[in-house]
């Protein structure tokens, strides 16, 4: 969600880009290699923030989903005991909804800044709701999974990063909502029947898991674990990836960066090694955290189901 | 004459004491003995008295009596106003009727037999009157309790041998000091003392009870007889006979002890009242130790004295004897079938101690309880009641000292019962550390930590001397029973208890049903208010109610009480503990009044709609729960469906992700090779158009 190029300011991503001098004062005595920003800091502190509450979340609520389980309870101690992990998650849920709502105010923001219109921003090259190119590049992606015809030119944003980014959306309205019911039933029922309560118990775990397990397999798989990115892919959090890298996996954004010649303005210096390393470690420990948590909701759903 | 004589008597009689108060047996003896009287009197008015007491009126006349002088005055008034008022001199002293004066010195002893034939018979067979016979000089005649010339009727108080005064007219002879007490053989001494401080002297002697009895009551008035004679009222067999002449209905009221056909049919065997109820004690007792406990002492005392079958010491502390419970019992009486005429009067014992001789209620407990069965059988596991109690020192149960004292319960059932031991090597059933348990138990916490002597222990529970196995139905600790038990502790609980679902009363269902024991276990029980107590309880109720169990599991309570946290509703939050009652019932706490309420214990902004949350819901029931079944699956559908569509994209997307891979290194070896030639700049250089 990187501003648009064509605007006439200098997209503000580049500007705090160019804050350089530390690194070389650290010893970099090389000039650093420039890479291609792609994400906005906003974005990059909402999805660290984003992984830490989804993590506590994750925790916290297969814990109390998966009681039965001896790892449960372990893990429910881990956090103090059942009524501080209950506190945890609900902190968690707190901070992921005033989260949500800085994303939906920062959409505003940007959509009246730079698009004028939901249409504009919505319908544009750069949006995130799905489109007719979307459909050919999977359709394209499957005949290149076979062999049967070249890798699509994705853009900006593929098919599976919009169904990430889609599917969370979706995610955190329903779970949100919920859980808020959970979280306050005596205001609900004022106007729910009781038993919705029920259903929102079902909906609120079986949409946890879903997002859960996507999130940890999938998601991991795609965005961060996929062989060509092995070890980890550090775009979310460094905001930059090389060109090369770019001119790969995004051909047709590329194209576009060099045609309309913004590409220089949208690069800046990459981050130290040491960085790299704090955000490498930072990426493993979530992704150790979340297999972690798949494994568990395997064992529970395979060994000790009931 | 006759006429005016008698009602003159029963002028002054009435005048004297009333009629009505006059106890039944005086009154009956006073009708004929004035007749005879009135009727010598008749015959004899020839020589007149006013003849005699010419001289014998005469305070200083003294005649000769066997050798001895004596005053022979007798006084006018006195005998005017006497019994014997009526009747002239020589109607008594008949040896001088018709003699003249002056008549012989020594005149013949008076016969009162001459008119009272009846007494006069009895005083001849009874000890008094054998003395007498024999020439003793201490034996009694009639003068010397009646009186001489100043007789005075039974019923005067002034009499001799009024109610009130017999106790003194005996005592002349029979108290401490007096001559027959110091040269006869008596065997009770300080009669006099001890009874007058006993109830029936207390009656007599402080209340002025006239009925209360007197010497002459238990030992008669004239057919005195030693202890030893079969004819006396005294005699073993029938002291019981003479104390039911007052205490008529005992046997009614005395049962505890001896039943009442037994006492009659074997009095030889059953113990007499004096046995327990020394003559001359009754009831208030002060004696230090029976002169018979003294006479076993004799031997027992000694530290040497060995039982000659098996080598015990038969020693006996008589200062332990002192302190315990039995201090007021001697020896005989529970050592029973000794004989006091043998030199060991203990050689004729062949039973050992029956504590069920006197303790018959608990006797009969026993007998039928496992113990007394075992006892029965001769099996060594059978305890005896000295194994708790103790032999000698036995003391109460409310003396801290005790065995038996609550405190010391647990640690005497234990001796048996203690892992190990031979009551719990034989015990087959469940249960088993109960020692150990009960003490870690909030009961033997209570006992023993708190020193709280109410609190449960063994007896309380298993009863003391009525223990049977759980499975006997007559059993405390039996299912149908146990409810009744705790209740007397519990009282409230049982009330609430007996009124619910789970209550046999109600006999709703024929399953088991569950009593105190199956949530708060025996022997562990603990605080309900304790964690571990809490968390339990859920699979308590889970062992008959395993659907409802289940489902509940499946909810939010359900789930966080499985992690161990106790503050989510639990089974007996919603439903009761104790007073659990079908949601039909309108108290039940589940009922459509209460519900709301029960909800707002825990959730106090609780309405109407939130109690429709549904506690027990499961998604796996379509036909009760359907928008839980449908949701489930449509989320499992959704879940399923996006996992397979990622799952095979990524699968496809692998082999072609590693080949991507492979051209990237190839690429960047490449590169590496051409840098090594021509410096390249870091940044690619901009892609012609």
């Amino acid at each position: 969600m990187t501003p648009e190029t064509g605007g006439q300011t200098p997209p503000p991503v580049a500007k705090t880009a160019r804050r350089t001098p530390r690194f070389v004062e650290a010893g970099w005595h090389e000039p650093p290699r420039l890479q291609y920003v792609r994400f906005s800091r906003l974005n990059r502190v909402l999805h660290v923030v984003m992984i830490v509450s989804f993590l506590s979340l994750a925790l916290t609520g297969m814990s109390l989903k998966f009681s039965y389980t001896q790892w449960a309870v372990v893990l429910s101690h881990m956090f103090g005991g059942f009524e501080s992990a209950g506190y945890v998650h609900r902190f968690a849920a707190t901070v992921m909804i005033i989260m949500f709502i800085i994303h939906i105010v920062d959409l505003f923001r940007r959509k009246n800044r730079e698009f004028g219109t939901w249409k504009a921003m919505l319908t544009g090259p750069h949006s995130m709701v799905f489109n007719a190119k979307d459909l050919a590049d999977f359709i394209g992606n499957m005949k290149w999974f076979v062999g049967k015809g070249p890798r699509p030119q994705y853009g900006r944003w593929t098919y599976w990063e919009k169904f990430d980014y889609i599917a969370v959306f979706w995610g955190m309205t329903v779970i949100g909502s919920t859980g808020l019911m959970l979280w306050f039933p005596e205001i609900f029922t004022l106007v729910l029947p009781g038993w919705l309560i029920n259903v929102a118990t079902i909906i609120h775990s079986d949409e946890a898991l879903l997002a859960t397990g996507f999130i940890f397999t999938v998601h991991f798989f795609n965005t961060h674990l996929r062989p060509e990115k092995f070890p980890m892919d550090t775009v979310v959090f460094t905001g930059r990836m090389d060109v090369e890298e770019l001119m790969d996996d995004k051909p047709a954004e590329y194209n576009e960066l060099v045609r309309n010649g913004t590409l220089q303005e949208n690069l800046a210096p990459a981050y130290p090694p040491i960085v790299e390393r704090v955000i490498r470690a930072f990426g493993w420990t979530a992704v150790t955290i979340g297999i972690c948590v798949v494994v568990m909701i395997i064992y529970a759903m395979v060994f000790a189901y009931r | 004459m006759v006429r005016m004589s008698m009602m003159q008597r029963r002028h002054t009689g009435a005048k004297m004491h009333g009629t009505a108060t006059r106890p039944p047996g005086l009154r009956r003896l006073g009708r004929p003995l004035t007749l005879v009287v009135a009727l010598f009197a008749s015959a004899a008015v020839a020589q007149e008295s006013s003849d005699c007491l010419a001289c014998h009126s005469d305070e200083t006349l003294k005649g000769v009596r066997r050798g001895r002088t004596i005053s022979v005055f007798v006084n006018e008034t006195a005998f005017t106003a006497s019994q014997h008022g009526s009747l002239t001199c020589v109607s008594c002293h008949a040896d001088l009727e018709g003699k003249d004066f002056p008549h012989v010195e020594d005149p013949a002893k008076v016969q009162c037999g001459t008119c009272h034939d009846g007494e006069e018979k009895l005083h001849a067979a009874s000890l008094h009157g054998k003395a007498l016979t024999r020439g003793d000089p201490l034996a009694p005649s009639c003068a010397d309790c009646h009186g001489a010339h100043a007789i005075k009727p039974v019923e005067h108080p002034s009499s001799p041998v009024a109610p009130l005064k017999i106790p003194f007219t005996c005592a002349k002879c029979h108290q401490e000091g007096a001559p027959v007490q110091r040269a006869r053989t008596i065997h009770q001494d300080h009669i006099l003392e001890n009874f007058s401080e006993s109830i029936h002297g207390e009656g007599l002697l402080r209340k002025g009870l006239i009925v209360a009895p007197n010497c002459a009551t238990c030992h008669t008035a004239h057919s005195i007889l030693p202890h030893t004679d079969p004819n006396s009222s005294i005699a073993r067999r029938n002291i019981a006979a003479t104390c039911t002449k007052c205490h008529a209905q005992i046997e009614n009221v005395h049962r505890k002890i001896i039943k009442g056909e037994l006492w009659e049919k074997e009095a030889n065997v059953l113990p007499a009242c004096v046995d327990c109820h020394q003559p001359h004690k009754v009831r208030k007792v002060f004696y230090s130790q029976g002169m018979a406990d003294r006479d076993c002492l004799r031997c027992h005392e000694r530290d040497d004295i060995r039982s000659t079958e098996d080598g015990r010491s038969l020693t006996v502390d008589p200062l332990v004897v002192a302190d315990s419970r039995h201090v007021k019992v001697s020896c005989s009486q529970c050592h029973a079938g000794v004989n006091a005429s043998h030199l060991r009067p203990c050689s004729t014992i062949t039973q050992p101690v029956d504590c069920a001789s006197c303790h018959a209620e608990v006797g009969q407990e026993f007998m039928l309880s496992i113990h007394g069965v075992l006892l029965a059988k001769q099996d060594p596991n059978g305890p005896t009641c000295k194994e708790c109690h103790g032999t000698h020192e036995v003391l109460g149960k409310l003396n801290s000292k005790s065995p038996t004292f609550p405190t010391n319960v647990p640690d005497l059932c234990a001796r048996c019962h203690r892992e190990g031991e031979k009551a719990a090597v034989r015990y087959v059933g469940t249960q088993h550390q109960i020692v150990e348990r009960y003490t870690e138990s909030i009961h033997g916490k209570g006992l023993k930590k708190s020193g709280l002597t109410v609190t449960a222990m063994c007896t309380n529970c298993h009863s003391a001397h009525s223990i049977l196995p759980k499975s006997d139905p007559a059993s405390t600790v039996n299912p149908t029973r146990l409810p009744e038990t705790c209740g007397r502790c519990h009282f409230g609980i049982e009330e609430q208890f007996n009124k619910s679902v789970h209550a046999t009363q109600q006999g709703k269902t024929d399953k088991p049903l569950p009593v105190c024991n199956d949530c708060h276990s025996a022997h562990t029980i603990r605080r309900a208010d304790e964690q571990g107590f809490k968390l339990e309880i859920m699979n308590q109720c889970g062992r008959c109610h395993e659907q409802i169990s289940k489902t509940y599991f499946d909810t939010y309570h359900g789930k966080v009480s499985q992690l161990g946290y106790t503050k989510t509703a639990k089974c007996y939050d919603c439903h009761g503990a104790h007073d659990i009652l079908p949601v039909s019932d309108p108290r039940s706490h589940l009922s459509h009044d209460n519900v709301v309420g029960t909800c707002q214990k825990c959730h106090p902004g609780a309405g109407r709609r939130f109690a429709g949350y549904l506690s027990h819901a499961t998604h796996h029931d379509p036909e009760k729960y359907p928008f839980l079944f449908w949701t489930f699956w449509g989320m499992t559908s959704l879940l399923v469906g996006t996992f397979v569509f990622g799952g095979v994209h990524t699968l496809l997307w692998l082999p072609k992700a590693f080949q991507l891979r492979r051209e990237r290194r190839l690429r960047h070896a490449q590169e590496k090779k051409d840098a090594a030639a021509p410096s390249e700049p870091t940044v690619p250089s901009e892609p012609t158009l």
